[in-house]
């Protein structure tokens, strides 16, 4: 009894504050840049290199770069960027041989794509109505691009090209590839043996050819096979090349998901009587699509930026739009300029994707509180 | 349609000639069992003894090869309406909780009752409610499993699995994975569902809890029922030398 008053009447070991640390510019300074004599070498040095950098290319890029101007004699003289190529030339860039009084129709295309991809970024619009705004824009947009009704004069798609061009193709190959890359990821996985081989299969297959050669037998070789006098149009050929090419590619990144899913998850949802489809529905796949969001990302990106191949079946995508905008000899030396304008519009859409997945990550993590 | 109408005399669980192999490894070697309706189990013996897969036969997580396997009076085969059907009617609580990591407590408990049995989602909600107040955490019902305790997050698998108001309980080592201070908090919800009736066979080493609930006990060794007994008779005259053994072993503590 004595023995445990003495334990009650203890007092608990007094709180204290962490060991303060110097704080303020002065504080930073020193932890991060002058820490040891190694590192204050290295921070001179970078600083030198930094200066002797950044002020020639501040000089091209701002100072003496010439922004407006219709003749380019005037960017000749100048030793900066000429920028005025740009403004004289956006639209065939952007627009590549759309007709250009036609060309508020794409411009709002894009703006209605990116509008709807702006409402799904957010996690609470994921309700059924989202899918049918899709359908919704994406029937509004072809029918902005095509014409043909409403009193729109028709415009046939090998005029389409761009920036409207380059993200269709994302858009739509990354819709329709990401729900046939479950059905082949959970096809490789199935116990039918039929199943499984036809997944690995397609996936060895499509995974072990280059996108070009796809896209190339697309649209060289499928009208061999076609009956005489069908014909398939020409970017929804590209367009399914870039569907298969990924779907392989987007069925391996969710296989590594479902890889990391331990078997208790399968067990309790059976136990609790749970059928094979509504397992993966709401328990398997939630979860491994959540592990696999860093490497589907890095799928999309690289899809984003590979549908530039689609130059190579003479479709006009963002690229090759820009190389005939700079094929005029009056600006042509300014190529440079032009590499570097959709280059930032590329890198503007790649960066956003990867932040937004970042976010989603810390969405789904439920271990921590939100 | 007859057979699957549960009557007064029919055994809730039977096992006859059970045999289960694990390619040439037998786990389980002839075994019968029969369970009658609202009878607690305690199944104990050494690890590897096929007590789990035992179990865990009786809701076809595992296939067994040989014999039969009848409960509520549906025999599990092949059919897949029969192992759905038996699914339905059986709860299992696992030793490492299996929750569903990225659905929040509730929505853990209404899961199946909505998708199983076509339940509406407020009345499933309302009944999980019930549930998660007699695990007595109805307050974690919006937390995420993983910002729970074990003790906690293994009462609310109890609470899941009761949700689909199953008439057979599964309980496999629910306490072996969770701190000595949880322990207890898991028993005690084990306990109040007992006094409520429930046909439960339980695997683990809690004799206080084979003593105080159980109507037998029973100890498995390599794949073997080797004993059978109400508490008081299996742990004070155990009839078989391993039954002396292994007591002796989980007893010296």
């Amino acid at each position: 009894m004595a023995k445990s008053t003495q334990l009650e009447t203890r007092r608990p070991a007094a709180v204290e504050r962490p060991p303060a640390v110097r704080t303020g510019l002065l504080g930073w300074l020193h932890q991060n840049l002058f820490s040891s004599w190694f590192n204050s070498l290295l921070t001179v040095v970078a600083v030198l290199l930094l200066a002797r950098v950044i002020p020639p290319l501040l000089n091209w890029f701002v100072v003496n770069a010439v922004w407006t101007a219709t003749d380019p004699a005037a960017c000749k003289e100048a030793s900066g960027a000429c920028w005025a190529m740009i403004h004289e030339k956006y639209r065939l860039i952007l627009f590549g041989r759309y007709p250009y009084e036609q060309q508020w129709r794409p411009l709002l295309g894009i703006l209605v794509l990116a509008a709807v991809i702006g409402v799904s970024c957010n996690r609470t619009f994921w309700k059924p109505w989202l899918a049918d705004a899709w359908i919704g824009v994406l029937v509004v947009w072809f029918v902005l691009m095509w014409g043909g009704v409403l009193g729109l004069p028709f415009v046939p798609n090998n005029l389409w090209g761009g920036l409207p061009l380059t993200l269709i193709l994302t858009v739509i190959g990354l819709a329709v590839a990401f729900p046939v890359s479950i059905l082949l990821a959970l096809g490789r996985r199935s116990r039918m043996p039929v199943i499984r081989v036809i997944s690995v299969g397609y996936i060895e297959l499509i995974r072990g050819v280059p996108l070009i050669s796809l896209l190339f037998m697309a649209s060289f070789m499928l009208p061999l096979f076609l009956p005489t006098g069908a014909s398939i149009d020409e970017v929804l050929r590209a367009q399914v090349a870039i569907i298969m090419f990924s779907a392989a590619y987007l069925a391996e990144a969710i296989r590594g998901g479902l890889q990391a899913i331990p078997n208790g998850q399968y067990e309790a949802a059976h136990a609790l009587g749970l059928t094979y489809w509504q397992t993966q529905r709401k328990i398997i796949l939630p979860q491994a699509i959540t592990i696999a969001i860093p490497s589907i990302v890095n799928i999309f990106i690289g899809l984003f930026k590979d549908t530039s191949l689609v130059a190579i079946v003479s479709l006009t995508d963002l690229l090759l739009s820009m190389r005939q905008a700079i094929a005029d000899p009056l600006w042509r030396r300014f190529f440079v300029e032009g590499y570097i304008f959709i280059a930032m519009i590329y890198f503007c859409v790649c960066f956003f994707m990867s932040k937004y997945s970042q976010y989603l990550e810390t969405q789904f993590d439920t271990s921590r509180s939100r | 349609m007859s057979e699957s109408t549960p009557n007064g005399n029919q055994p809730m669980v039977q096992l006859i000639g059970v045999h289960k192999w694990f390619g040439q490894f037998h786990v389980l070697k002839n075994i019968d069992l029969q369970v009658d309706k609202g009878e607690r189990i305690v199944i104990c013996g050494p690890s590897g003894s096929g007590k789990s897969t035992m179990i865990r036969c009786i809701n076809r997580l595992e296939e067994h090869q040989q014999g039969q396997i009848i409960v509520d009076g549906v025999e599990l085969t092949h059919d897949l309406k029969n192992i759905d059907t038996v699914r339905r009617e059986v709860g299992m609580v696992f030793q490492h909780f299996n929750l569903f990591p990225h659905l929040t407590v509730l929505e853990n408990c209404t899961l199946a009752p909505v998708w199983v049995r076509g339940m509406p989602k407020k009345d499933a909600e309302t009944t999980a409610m019930q549930y998660l107040e007699r695990v007595q955490i109805p307050e974690q019902a919006s937390k995420y499993p993983g910002q729970l305790s074990g003790g906690q997050q293994q009462r609310v698998a109890i609470a899941r699995s009761l949700c689909m108001q199953p008439n057979i309980m599964l309980f496999d080592e629910p306490t072996s994975a969770l701190d000595p201070e949880m322990i207890s908090e898991v028993l005690d919800v084990m306990i109040d569902l007992a006094e409520t009736g429930m046909t439960m066979l339980c695997v683990t080493h809690e004799m206080g809890f084979a003593r105080k609930v159980a109507n037998r006990v029973i100890f498995m060794d390599e794949g073997e029922i080797i004993e059978m007994n109400e508490p008081e008779a299996f742990f004070h005259h155990p009839q078989s030398e391993r039954t002396k053994l292994f007591l002796s072993q989980i007893l010296s503590h």
